[in-house]
C-alpha cells in the first residue's frame, strides 16, 4: 500500500495515537505509560510512511514485517494499527480485558497483523532476523524489508547481542532496527542499572550500520530508515532518541512511568496536555 | 499376540546397534528432499548431531548459529513465520536446557512449528558426566501446551519420527540419545505421532518404555519369562500426546504398571503415565528413571547399570514389584 500522508498529517496521527494509549492504558487500569508515549512518532513514521502492508490482507506475501521485540510498549502499536484500519479503533479499549485479543502482551496467535509474540525480553531482535535471514539467503526475496523495536534496558539481555552478531556475521542488510533508546528501564536510568555507553561503538563493533536520530522528529525517522534501505552490506541499527512520557510533562522523563497507568484523574490531565501539543513537537512548521 | 514386527536376534551379543542421531540424520536429509521449506539450524555441533548431511545436500537451507542456544530457537521461530519448517539441533543439555523460555514464548505461545531436536540425553553420554546428561528436558518439554514429545526407541525409528514431525505442523521435540542403542524396531514397523505399541502381549505386568529403554523393557521381559511372570512391554515414542487408550487397555489387562526412562521419573515419562493412570484407571505403578539426582562420569553400560536402567537389573525391579503388588481389576473392587 502506498503512504501519502504529509509531515503535517504524519504529526496529527501521533497526536492521536497518544491520545489512544492514554484513554486505552486508564481503561486497562494496568500497563507501560512512558514507552508507548516516546514511541509515537516512531510507529507514526513507520505504519503511515516506512513500512509497506495492507490491513485487509496481513498475510500478504509482499509485506514487510514488524517486530516489537519489546512487548510491553505494544499499546502503541495497538493504536497504530487501529489508526491504520488493522481493526475498529473501539476495540483499543478492551486492552488487557478478559477475551481480548489485544494482549497485555502482544500474541501473534491472537490478532492478525502481528507478527510474533513477545514480553520475555530479548528475542524479538533474533525473530526479525530469522525473517531476514529467510529473505536474503533461502527465498532470495531483496526488496522486502523487516523492521524492529526494542528497547535500550532490554539490551541488557545476552540474546540481544547473540542476534546482533549473527545478523553482523550474515550482514543481514534488510533489517533495520529502532532502539528506543529514552534512558529509562524499571529500576532507574539505564546508566545507574547496567550502562549502555557507548551504544554506538558496541552496535558498530557487531557489524552493523549505525544512525542516530532524534526520535520525535518525523522526517529524521523517515530519512533513518530511508538511509537504512540503502545500506546494503550490513544490518542497521538506529538509535532512536525519545523522551519516556513524551507528550504529557509530568511523566516525561520519570522512569516510575515505565510500568504504571495514569489514574483518570491523571488521564484528564494528560489529554488536555496531549490536545495542547500542536506546536510543541517539531515538525515541517517549525 | 502383538502385530508389531521386531526385529530378530534381540537379546545376543551381536545384537545390531547404531547411534539413534544417525537415523535423525538421514531423516532430516530425507524430508529436506521431500519438502522444500524444511532449513535446519544448529548451534556449532553439526557433526556431532548428524546434521551435517543435511547441510551438505541444502548449504543455503542450513544456518549455522554458533554457541549461542537462545539465538538458535528464536532465529528459528522467525524462519517458520517466513513460511519455512526450522530444524534446530543441540545437546538437549544446552536446547532445551538454555533455552526454554525462548521456547515457551516464541514457540509454543507463537505456535509456531519450531523442531528442537535435543541430542546426547539422558545418562548415556557417559564420562561427559552431569553437566552434559540432560535429564529434565522431558519435564520441561511436556509441560508447555502445544509441544509435541517424542523420544524415538532407535535409529530407524528416529528417521521415521523426524519425517513423521517435519509435517506435523506443531513445535515439537524429539530427544535423542547418544550412543549406538540396539535396535529393534524394522523398517516395517509402523510408527505415527501419538501411539503407543504393544510390543510383546503379557498378562502379569504391563512394562512401559520410552526412548531406548524399550529395548531394555524386552530384555526384562525377556528375562522374567525365565521366573514365570509374564510381561507386556508397550513402547511409546510419543509422549505428549500420550496414547491413552494403548496404555490404558495394557494396564486394564495386567494390573500392574513399571514405566522406564532414561530421564527424572519426576515431571517425565512415568509421571505422565501416572498422571493418565491415577485421573482414568488408578493401577499400581513403579517408576524407573533418576530418582531425583544427578548423574556421574563413567562408561554409558555402567551408568546404565549403576542407574539400574539394563534389562537385567530392570527385570530384578519387576520381579520385586510383582511379588509386593497386587494385580489391580476395577471389575474385583
Amino acid at each position: 500500500m502506498g503512504h501519502n500522508l504529509t509531515i503535517t498529517d504524519l504529526q496529527h496521527k501521533s497526536y492521536a495515537i497518544r491520545e489512544d494509549i492514554i484513554r486505552m492504558l486508564e481503561h486497562a487500569g494496568s500497563g507501560h505509560s512512558a514507552g508507548p508515549l516516546g514511541l509515537a512518532e516512531v510507529f507514526t513514521a513507520l505504519y503511515f510512511n516506512i513500512m509497506n502492508y495492507d490491513p485487509d490482507r496481513p498475510e500478504w506475501d509482499e509485506r514487510d514485517y514488524f517486530f516489537l521485540s519489546n512487548g510491553h510498549c505494544v499499546p502503541v502499536q495497538y493504536a497504530a494499527m487501529a489508526e491504520a484500519g488493522f481493526f475498529d479503533k473501539k476495540e483499543l479499549l478492551t486492552l488487557r480485558k478478559f477475551g481480548s485479543r489485544l494482549q497485555g502482551h502482544p500474541e501473534r496467535t491472537k490478532l492478525p497483523g502481528l507478527e510474533n509474540t513477545s514480553g520475555p525480553l530479548g528475542s524479538g531482535l533474533s525473530q526479525a532476523a530469522g525473517v531476514a535471514y529467510t529473505m536474503q539467503y533461502v527465498d532470495n526475496q531483496h526488496k522486502r524489508f523487516v523492521y524492529v523495536v526494542t528497547g535500550d534496558g532490554e539490551l541488557d539481555e545476552g540474546n540481544i547481542w547473540e542476534a546482533a552478531m549473527f545478523a553482523g556475521k550474515n550482514k543481514l542488510s534488510q533489517l533495520i532496527v529502532f532502539v528506543d533508546r529514552n534512558n529509562i528501564q524499571i529500576d532507574g536510568t539505564t546508566e545507574q542499572v547496567m550502562p549502555l555507553e557507548d551504544l554506538r561503538g558496541k552496535w558498530e563493533s557487531f557489524g552493523w550500520h549505525v544512525q542516530e536520530i532524534d526520535g520525535h522528529n518525523i522526517e529524521s525517522i523517515i530519512d533513518a530508515a530511508s538511509m537504512a534501505r540503502a545500506i546494503t552490506n550490513q544490518p542497521s541499527v538506529i538509535i532512536t532518541h525519545t523522551i519516556p512520557g513524551k507528550g504529557v510533562d509530568f511523566m516525561e522523563y520519570d522512569y516510575h512511568w515505565h510500568g504504571m497507568p495514569p489514574n483518570s484523574e491523571q488521564a484528564k490531565e494528560a489529554l488536555h496536555k496531549l490536545r495542547t501539543l500542536d506546536g510543541k513537537i517539531k515538525g515541517e512548521h517549525q | 499376540m502383538s502385530h508389531y514386527k521386531l526385529a530378530e536376534n534381540l537379546f545376543g551379543d551381536d545384537v545390531k546397534r547404531e547411534p539413534i542421531r544417525a537415523g535423525f540424520g538421514r531423516g532430516l536429509k530425507a524430508t529436506g528432499e521431500a519438502n522444500e521449506a524444511v532449513v535446519a539450524l544448529c548451534a556449532d555441533l553439526t557433526d556431532s548431531t548428524k546434521m551435517s548431511d543435511f547441510k551438505a545436500a541444502f548449504p543455503t537451507r542450513f544456518v549455522e548459529i554458533g554457541v549461542a542456544e537462545q539465538n538458535l530457537v528464536t532465529v528459528a521461530s522467525g524462519m517458520a513465520r517466513a513460511g519455512k519448517i526450522p530444524f534446530t539441533s543441540s545437546y538437549a543439555a544446552f536446547s532445551p536446557g538454555r533455552n526454554w523460555e525462548q521456547i515457551r514464548t516464541t514457540v509454543c505461545l507463537n505456535d509456531q512449528p519450531v523442531k528442537i531436536v535435543g541430542s546426547h540425553a539422558g545418562i548415556s553420554v557417559g564420562p561427559d558426566g552431569a553437566t552434559h546428561q540432560m535429564l529434565e528436558d522431558i519435564a520441561l518439554m511436556r509441560v508447555l501446551p502445544n509441544m509435541v514429545v517424542v523420544a524415538p526407541g532407535d535409529s530407524i525409528e528416529a528417521e521415521k519420527a523426524t519425517r513423521a514431525i517435519a509435517e506435523n505442523g506443531k513445535p515439537s521435540y524429539i530427544r535423542l540419545a547418544r550412543e549406538g542403542t540396539p535396535i529393534f524396531t524394522t523398517e516395517e514397523s509402523h510408527f505415527e505421532i501419538g501411539k503407543a505399541y504393544v510390543l510383546r502381549e503379557g498378562h502379569d505386568v504391563s512394562l512401559l518404555g520410552t526412548g531406548t529403554m524399550s529395548y531394555q523393557m524386552l530384555a526384562a521381559a525377556h528375562e522374567l519369562e525365565k521366573h514365570s511372570i509374564s510381561a507386556e512391554v508397550v513402547h511409546v515414542p510419543t509422549i505428549k500426546p500420550l496414547d491413552g487408550d494403548t496404555i490404558l487397555a495394557s494396564a486394564k489387562k495386567t494390573g500392574r504398571v513399571v514405566t522406564a526412562e532414561e530421564a527424572q521419573v519426576i515431571g517425565g515419562f512415568g509421571a505422565a503415565v501416572a498422571e493418565l493412570l491415577g485421573e482414568s484407571l488408578p493401577t499400581p505403578i513403579k517408576r524407573i528413571g533418576i530418582q531425583d539426582r544427578f548423574g556421574e562420569s563413567g562408561e554409558p553400560d555402567e551408568l546404565l547399570d549403576h542407574f539400574g536402567l539394563t534389562g537385567d537389573k530392570i527385570a530384578l525391579a519387576v520381579k520385586d514389584f510383582v511379588a509386593t503388588t497386587p494385580q489391580y481389576h476395577r471389575e474385583s473392587n
